[in-house]
């Protein structure tokens, strides 16, 4: 059987983290000041909101979903955005003709774009643990649902990356799917909530059971059992592996 | 006998209603200086794609040192190095990262040092560390012709490498991609510098609208389709009848007389002497392939069967 992942894969992840690694103030501190001014304006306004959760006040209660919220965007646009990158400047043929398998670009961009959502995600949390005290967090369920979630929009943004020809086509794809999945996913809100149907929607969105699960980390309470979070968040990162390997493999947009 | 360097049978290719590739076959020894001509559009590029795997044949079969392009594209691509057309690069990196990147990408490791002669002989070792941004285009392309032989591929495949670096710049890189062949390569370039093709190439394939329409030595092809001419001015006097009947004359005054060897261009001039004609000016011209290149492309829809052997 032919080796899946090659020796070309370590350079190629480690461009891709170099990648946004070396433009850390637009791809790490940026989503980081943002994250901490919706929390500084949304806990400010919403301050006499009710706990979401008992024992929990509303400023603790978002930090966890918005930490998650800038990690799973941030992983998409790292996937998404070096590969349209690279298309559109054509520097993408040095990779083609390389001898990479398609698990190997595959796990490579995924991978990268991970790492860039938990540098993301640590900048958050560390950054607002001085204004929010919050508990330490069970760090087995918070790197299972980071790895999960973030993993998500990986698979999600090499998709996009090689569908999009043009950086509008990829806007329209984070502006209508990936922000508003990210937005109705619980972030600023429990979504025990809800009017019954808008509990249900979100029970349909992948991305509520991320940041869910996340929160548990946290606090040890959530909307959803976390095994169930977790079981649902792995099965939609296969599922969307899956299609992301096919088409890698098929040279969709890639290998004419 | 050994594998070729390249093997290309009955390759197709469409996209859309255009047929990029109409049944290209063609066959590249190892070690040869091999060059691949043919106006803008006649499937060069499209040929040069599909043996790196950035474009996938509709049927036929390629292979790179014996490799399968598509079946062992890991093996294939080993043995080829392609400096594509578009200069392209990835702004994030220095000249040297985006050297040792592309080593990587091949699990190279320990390439330091031939990166290093690598930039030496490009040029290129007083801008290693400079970001791909800052470079000029000659540059860029050169960093190019480097990321393409990183592996030391056997075989290396050049898609007008010249065009837009300046003339000192291009003695320099043939100069290396000569000395390249000379310790064994592969050599496979296009481009639409005719002379030099023609000075650098032991054969050549033209190709037209996705086919190879002609496929020689570069000597066969100049014998076959260009010829020696003597030029000459006259100060006064016509050509003798002799020499008039395969001349012609153009615009500037000068006589167009074919000769086939020195002994002829002696009687010619024995000739003109005799009839009284003085000659002002005087000068033989060689075959030129730039003749070939005109008078093969200019034939019509000549089927690839007749191409010269």
């Amino acid at each position: 059987m032919r080796r899946m992942v090659t020796g070309g894969f370590p350079a190629l992840l480690r461009k891709e983290v170099l990648r946004f690694w070396k433009v850390s103030f637009q791809t790490v501190a940026a989503p980081v000041l943002s994250a901490i001014l919706f929390l500084v304006i949304f806990s400010h306004a919403l301050a006499r909101h009710v706990e979401a959760f008992p024992g929990v006040g509303y400023a603790q209660f978002l930090v966890p979903g918005l930490a998650m919220m800038s990690m799973l965007q941030n992983a998409f646009a790292n996937a998404s955005s070096s590969l349209i990158q690279s298309k559109i400047t054509g520097n993408v043929v040095f990779i083609l003709l390389a001898p990479l398998t398609p698990v190997d670009l595959f796990a490579a961009y995924l991978l990268a774009a991970i790492a860039r959502a938990i540098v993301v995600g640590a900048g958050v949390i560390l950054a607002v643990a001085w204004i929010v005290p919050l508990p330490f967090p069970n760090l087995l369920w918070l790197a299972a649902f980071a790895f999960a979630g973030a993993g998500i929009l990986a698979a999600l943004g090499i998709v996009a990356g090689i569908w999009a020809e043009k950086f509008d086509q990829l806007a329209a794809f984070q502006n209508f799917l990936v922000m508003p999945l990210t937005f109705l996913a619980g972030v600023f809100y429990s979504v025990d909530t809800l009017p019954p149907f808008w509990q249900a929607a979100s029970h349909l969105n992948p991305f509520f059971y991320a940041i869910d699960g996340f929160r548990y980390a946290f606090f040890g309470q959530s909307d959803v059992p976390p095994w169930t979070s977790l079981a649902i968040a792995s099965a939609t990162l296969c599922a969307l592996s899956w299609m992301t390997l096919r088409l890698l493999r098929s040279g969709y947009k890639l290998r004419h | 006998m050994a594998v070729p360097a390249v093997e290309v049978r009955d390759a197709a290719k469409r996209f859309g209603a255009v047929r990029a590739l109409d049944g290209v076959s063609l066959t590249v020894e190892q070690g040869e200086f091999f060059a691949l001509l043919g106006p803008n559009g006649a499937g060069k590029t499209t040929l040069i794609s599909a043996l790196g795997g950035l474009v996938r044949p509709d049927s036929g079969s390629l292979r790179v040192m014996g490799r399968d392009v598509g079946a062992d594209y890991r093996d294939a691509r080993r043995q080829l190095g392609i400096v594509p057309q578009e200069v392209v690069f990835d702004p994030f990196f220095t000249v040297r990262e985006t050297l040792e990147l592309q080593a990587g990408y091949f699990g190279l490791r320990g390439s330091r040092p031939w990166i290093d002669e690598l930039l030496e002989r490009l040029a290129l070792a007083g801008k290693a560390g400079a970001n791909m941004r800052a470079l000029s285009g000659g540059m860029k392309r050169r960093v190019m012709v480097a990321q393409a032989l990183v592996h030391r591929p056997p075989v290396i495949v050049l898609d007008e490498p010249t065009a837009g670096v300046d003339v000192e710049l291009r003695q320099t890189l043939w100069q290396f991609i000569r000395e390249l062949n000379a310790a064994g390569h592969t050599i496979v370039l296009t481009t639409h510098y005719l002379e030099e093709a023609q000075a650098l190439c032991s054969r050549i394939a033209m190709m037209k609208a996705g086919r190879v329409v002609a496929l020689g030595s570069t000597e066969r092809l100049l014998a076959d389709f260009s010829e020696r001419v003597l030029r000459v001015k006259l100060e006064s006097g016509g050509l003798p009848p002799a020499l008039a009947a395969g001349a012609t004359r153009d615009a500037a005054g000068w006589h167009r007389i074919p000769v086939e060897n020195a002994a002829q261009v002696e009687s010619a001039l024995a000739r003109l002497r005799e009839s009284g004609s003085r000659v002002s000016h005087l000068e033989v011209a060689e075959p030129e392939l730039e003749e070939v290149f005109v008078r093969i492309m200019g034939r019509g829809d000549a089927p690839a069967g007749a191409a010269v052997r």
